[in-house]
C-alpha cells in the first residue's frame, strides 16, 4: 500500500527494520535527546516561576516586539528570497560574462557575522560616517538639516540581515536548480515557453520546499540574533527574552517567552508542511540530467550580471574591504598578534568537529524515514529540528544543566572506582561546545538532507535492492553521492555558522580558550570593533576555504566542465 | 568532502586540538576568574598578578549568564572568583547564591563600607561614573544637573544608548530611589522627549552622534570618552565633545563600581582571597586607573590625569545597594514609557 502523503511503505516496516535502519534509529534518538535536554531544562526553569511578569509584558513589551519581530521577519524573507532566487536561477540558466567567477562568489557573504556587519553599515552610513560626512561636505548642510534613511533602525536591520543571509536561500535555490531534472523545462522551452515562464511556471513551483528551508534558516537566523538587533536598537522577542532575564531579572519569565516564541516557531514550519502536503517533488530517474545553459548577450547579459553583483558586492566585498583596510591599519601600527594563530586552531577545529557530527545526524536521521515509516522517529526529527529554533544563550543556559548531570554521574562513578574527582568533564570543557553547536545546527542538516532527499527517484532504491544490495551499500553506492551536493551545502553552512556563533562560545566555553568570534567580541564590548578586524577576517578566510571545496567537489560547478550552452538570440524575457 | 583518509585526518586533528585546548580540571595552585570585564583589559593586571605571586590565573570572559552558569556547575564548578561591572549584577550573583563572605580585614581598611555589602559578599574595586558628552561647538554651559535633561528646551539634542542597558538602568534605578517612582516616571518622559534618535548603538556612537552634530548632549561612561582620546579613529570625536559631571538635584554624580565575589565552591580559596586582596592594592589600582580609565577606590591612588581633567568629582552619596533594590523598577519603567521604542 501506497502512502498518499510520501508514497512509503508502511506494510512491512518491521521486516525493513534492519541493523543499519536500528543504528541510524538509535542516533536520530540521540539527537533528539541532545535537542530535547535543554528544551525540557528550560521547560524547568519557566516552570518554576510565575506568571507574575506578564501583565506588565503584555501591556508594554510584547506588542512592539513582536510587531517589530514579524516586520523584521518579513522583510527579510522578501530580501532573502529576491537576493537568493534571483541569482541562483540566472547563474543555473544562463551564461554571461562573470557567471563563473559569480556563482561561488554569491554564497561569500555567509562568512560575515551580522553583528560585524551591522558594526561595519552603522560605521559608514551613520551622521558620522564617511556617505553623510561627503553629503554635507558637498551640499554646506549640517547633521538634522536633512533627512537620510536611519541605518540604526527597523529598515537598516533588514538591509543588513538581508545583504549578509540571503546565501542560504542561494545555496538551497541554486543547488535544486542545478539538480532539477532536464526534462520539464527542455519540454517547456520545445514547446517555446520562454525561460521566464519556464522559472516561475517550472523551477520555482519544483525548488519550494529547498527554497523553504533556505529561508526557514534565514529567518530563524534573523529571529535568534542578539548582537546586532540590540545595536541597531530594533525591539524583537530575542531581545524581550534578554530584557526580562538580566533587567526585569527573570529567568523563568525569560524562557517562558522563550519556549512561546519556541511554539511559535514550530506552529509556522508546521504550517509550511501542511501547505505542501500533497506534492511529490520527487523526479524519474531516466531524467537527471543537467539542463543546457542559454547564453546571454548585450544589454541582458550586463542586467544579469548586475543582478548577481549587487548582493555579492552590499554583503561581502564592501564589509570585506572595510575590515582590510581597518586590518592593515593595525597591523602597521601594533604588528600581529601571535595569539590569533590559536584562536584560529581552535575556532577551526571545534567547527570541523561539530560539522562532522551534524552532517552524521542529518544522515540518520532523514534516511531511515525515507526507507520506512515511524511516526515516533518523525516526531524525533521535529524535535532535533526545534534546537535552531533557541536564541544561542537561552540554548547554552539549557544545555548546561543536563550536561552537569552528567558530569557528576562520572564523578560519582571516578570517586567510587578511583577515589578521585575528575571535574566537569564535559561541560568544563571544548566537548560542551561541540554539543552546544551540534544541538544548535542539528536542524540545517537534517532538513537540507531530507530536501535533498525528497528529489531522489525511489526506483533508485528499490532497484538497488532488488539487485540484491544491502541497505549500507544503497546508502554509500546510491544516496551519499547522490546527495552529495545537498551534504556539501549543509556541510559548508554548518561549518561556517560555527565559525561564527557567538553567544553559546561566550558562555560554554573553558578557561583560557578563545575563539576567532570571542576574540572580536572583546573588543567589540570596548566599543572599537575595528580592533578586531583581523580576527573577523580570518573568518572570513576560513569561511571561503570550504566555499572552494563545495566548488572544487560539485563538477557541474566548474566552468570547464559546464553543461554544452545553447545560444539564444533575442532579450532574455 | 567524503574521500575517507582526509576526512579521517581532518577528524582527528579536530578531535586532537579540541582535547589539548581542553583543560577539563585546571590545576591545582592556580586561580580561577570568571568575568565580566574583557579579557583584554584585565589580562595585564593578572600578568602582574602572576608575577608577584607565582600563581596562575585562568580566565573565561562573558557577557551574560556567568551566575547561571556558576550556579548550575554547583560543587563541581571551577570557578573561585566572579568579576563584574555594575552594582546590579553583583547583587544577582549574591541573590543566586553563588557567593560567600569575604572575610579581610586588610580589605576592610582599603575600601570604604559604601563599596562592599555589608555582609563581605561583594567588594567594589574601580568606579566610573555616568556623565555628559556635551557638543563643545553648541553647549555653552559647563554644569548640568540629571534633571535638567527632562527641560523641554533640549528638545531633539539627546543622544542615548538603549534604556534597558546595565548602564542606564543603574541610573535611572538611582533616579527612583532618591526622588520616588512617580517623579521619575515624568521625569523619563521628559527625557524621551528630548531625544534626538530612537535609543541604539553604544557610548562610543552616542559620543559619535555628538561629534557629527545629530545631538548636542551625549550620556556615557567616564572611560569610553578617555578611550576615544588613545584611539587615532575616535580622537576627532572625544576633540569636539567635553565631559560634564552632572549631579542629582542635591546630590553628587551618579557613580557604578565594578566588583569582585569569592564564589561558594572555590576550589582555591586561599588563592581567590591573595588575588582579591592583591585586587585592591596601590599596584593593581593603579594599573585599573591607568589602563581603563576608572576611579581607583584606594584612597592615595592616583586618578589618571585625562580622568581628573573631568573635574572633581563628587560622588553621589546613595548607598549602591539602593540602585540595586531600584534595578527592577527602573527595567519596568523604561517598559512603560516605551524609552526604547
Amino acid at each position: 500500500m501506497r502512502n498518499p502523503v510520501d508514497g512509503s511503505t508502511s506494510r512491512g516496516a518491521v521486516a525493513s527494520l534492519s541493523a543499519t535502519s536500528l543504528t541510524s534509529i538509535a542516533i536520530a534518538l540521540v539527537a533528539a535527546a541532545l535537542v530535547a535536554a535543554p528544551l525540557l531544562s528550560l521547560a524547568g526553569m519557566a516552570w518554576v516561576g510565575d506568571a507574575d511578569l506578564w501583565p506588565h509584558l503584555a501591556a508594554y513589551v510584547l506588542p512592539v516586539a513582536s510587531v517589530q519581530t514579524v516586520l523584521l521577519l518579513a522583510g527579510v524573507a522578501i530580501v532573502t528570497v529576491l537576493a537568493g532566487i534571483i541569482p541562483a536561477w540566472l547563474v543555473t540558466t544562463f551564461q554571461f560574462p562573470g557567471r563563473d567567477s559569480l556563482q561561488w562568489l554569491l554564497p561569500l557573504p555567509l562568512a560575515i557575522p551580522t553583528y560585524i556587519a551591522a558594526y561595519i553599515y552603522a560605521d559608514l552610513l551613520d551622521s558620522a560616517g564617511p556617505v553623510q560626512s561627503a553629503l554635507r561636505a558637498v551640499s554646506g548642510l549640517h547633521a538634522g538639516d536633512y533627512w537620510f534613511p536611519p541605518i540604526r533602525s527597523l529598515g537598516g536591520a533588514i538591509f543588513i540581515f538581508g545583504a549578509v543571509l540571503y546565501p542560504y536561500v542561494y545555496l538551497a535555490a541554486r543547488a535544486l536548480f542545478q539538480s532539477q531534472s532536464a526534462t520539464f523545462s527542455d519540454a517547456a522551452r520545445t514547446l517555446g515557453a520562454r525561460p521566464w515562464r519556464v522559472f516561475y511556471r517550472i523551477s520555482l513551483p519544483l525548488a519550494r520546499p529547498a527554497i523553504a528551508v533556505g529561508v526557514a534558516l534565514a529567518l530563524l537566523e534573523a529571529l535568534n540574533d542578539i548582537g546586532a538587533s540590540e545595536y541597531l536598537g530594533v525591539q524583537t522577542m530575542t531581545l524581550s527574552i534578554f530584557t526580562t532575564w538580566l533587567n526585569r531579572s527573570s529567568l523563568p519569565g525569560a524562557t517562558q517567552i522563550a519556549l512561546a516564541m519556541l511554539v511559535l516557531v514550530a506552529a509556522l514550519i508546521a504550517l509550511e508542511r501542511y501547505g505542501r502536503r500533497w506534492q511529490n517533488y520527487r523526479m524519474a530517474a531516466s531524467s537527471l540530467r543537467a539542463t543546457m545553459r542559454i547564453e546571454l548577450n548585450g544589454k541582458a547579459a550586463w542586467l544579469a550580471m548586475a543582478a548577481c553583483l549587487t548582493p555579492v558586492f552590499l554583503g561581502f566585498i564592501l564589509p570585506a574591504v572595510f575590515l582590510v583596510r581597518e586590518a592593515m591599519t593595525r597591523l602597521l601600527m601594533q604588528g600581529f598578534d601571535g595569539d590569533l594563530l590559536l584562536h584560529t586552531a581552535n575556532t577551526v577545529a571545534l567547527a570541523s568537529v561539530a560539522t562532522l557530527a551534524v552532517l552524521a545526524i542529518g544522515v540518520a536521521t532523514a534516511l531511515p524515514l525515507r526507507a520506512v515509516r515511524i511516526p515516533s522517529l518523525r516526531v524525533c526529527l521535529a524535535v532535533a529540528s526545534m534546537g535552531y529554533a533557541v536564541p544561542g544563550t537561552v540554548l547554552a543556559l539549557g544545555l548546561l544543566s543536563p550536561m552537569v548531570a552528567i558530569d557528576e554521574a562520572i564523578n560519582a562513578l571516578t570517586v567510587w572506582a578511583t577515589g578521585a574527582q575528575v571535574g566537569l568533564v564535559l561541560a568544563g570543557s571544548s566537548a560542551a561546545l561541540v554539543v552546544a553547536y551540534t544541538a544548535r545546527f542539528a536542524s540545517m542538516s537534517i532538513g537540507m538532507v531530507q530536501a535533498g532527499l525528497a528529489h531522489l527517484p525511489r526506483e533508485l532504491d528499490h532497484a538497488a535492492r532488488l539487485s540484491g544490495a544491502g541497505p549500507f551499500r544503497v546508502l554509500r553506492g546510491i544516496h551519499l553521492p547522490l546527495l552529495r551536493p545537498a551534504l556539501a551545502a549543509a556541510a559548508l553552512l554548518v561549518f561556517v555558522d560555527c565559525l561564527k556563533e557567538l553567544p553559546m562560545t561566550l558562555l560554554l566555553r573553558p578557561l583560557n580558550v578563545e575563539t576567532l568570534s570571542t576574540s572580536i567580541y572583546q573588543y567589540a564590548s570596548r566599543g572599537s570593533f575595528e580592533e578586531g578586524a583581523l580576527a573577523a577576517l580570518l573568518i572570513v578566510a576560513a569561511g571561503i576555504v570550504p566555499v572552494i571545496l563545495l566548488i572544487r567537489l560539485t563538477p557541474a560547478m566548474k566552468g570547464s566542465q559546464s553543461p554544452p550552452r545553447l545560444a539564444v538570440a533575442g532579450p532574455m524575457v | 568532502m567524503f574521500n575517507r583518509v582526509n576526512t579521517a585526518a581532518l577528524f582527528a586533528a579536530a578531535i586532537a586540538v579540541t582535547a589539548a585546548s581542553s583543560p577539563a580540571l585546571a590545576q591545582a595552585g592556580d586561580v580561577n576568574v570568571y568575568t565580566y570585564r574583557e579579557t583584554k583589559l584585565i589580562q595585564p593586571l593578572f600578568d602582574a598578578f602572576s608575577k608577584d605571586t607565582g600563581i596562575k590565573v585562568n580566565v573565561i570572559s562573558a557577557s551574560s549568564g556567568l551566575e547561571q552558569r556558576i550556579k548550575t556547575e554547583g560543587a563541581l564548578s571551577p570557578a573561585d572568583v566572579l568579576l563584574t561591572v555594575d552594582i546590579g549584577r553583583l547583587e544577582d550573583a549574591v541573590k543566586a547564591g553563588i557567593s560567600q563572605p569575604i572575610v579581610s580585614p586588610a580589605l576592610d581598611k582599603v575600601v570604604a563600607p559604601q563599596f562592599r555589602d555589608p555582609e563581605g559578599h561583594w567588594y567594589a574595586i574601580s568606579m566610573r561614573a555616568r556623565v555628559i558628552y556635551a557638543s563643545k561647538e553648541r553647549v555653552k554651559q559647563d554644569a548640568i544637573t540629571y534633571d535638567e535633561l527632562a527641560d523641554p528646551k533640549w528638545k531633539g539634542k539627546i543622544c542615548i544608548r538603549s534604556g534597558q542597558h546595565m548602564y542606564n538602568n543603574a541610573l535611572i534605578a538611582a533616579y527612583i530611589a532618591k526622588h520616588g517612582e512617580a517623579k521619575a516616571e515624568t521625569w523619563l518622559r521628559g527625557v524621551k522627549a528630548n531625544l534626538a534618535q530612537k535609543p541604539a548603538g553604544g557610548d562610543r556612537e552616542t559620543a559619535r552622534d555628538v561629534a557629527a552634530g545629530k545631538c548636542d548632549l551625549g550620556i556615557g561612561n567616564t572611560y569610553y570618552w578617555a578611550l576615544m582620546t588613545k584611539n587615532p579613529a575616535q580622537k576627532a570625536w572625544a576633540d569636539a565633545t567635553k565631559v560634564i559631571l552632572p549631579t542629582f538635584e542635591g546630590g553628587g554624580t551618579h557613580v557604578n563600581v565594578s566588583g569582585v565575589v569569592l564564589t561558594k565552591s572555590a576550589p582555591n580559596k586561599a588563592n581567590a582571597m591573595k588575588l582579591i586582596e592583591w585586587l585592591a592594592g596601590e599596584k593593581a589600582q593603579q594599573i585599573y586607573a591607568d589602563a581603563n580609565f576608572e576611579y581607583p577606590l584606594r584612597t592615595g591612588v592616583a586618578i589618571n590625569p585625562i580622568i581628573a581633567g573631568y573635574g572633581t568629582l563628587k560622588a553621589d552619596s546613595l548607598p549602591l545597594a539602593k540602585i540595586a533594590d531600584n534595578k527592577k523598577a527602573a527595567a519596568a519603567l523604561v517598559d512603560k514609557v516605551g524609552f526604547d521604542n
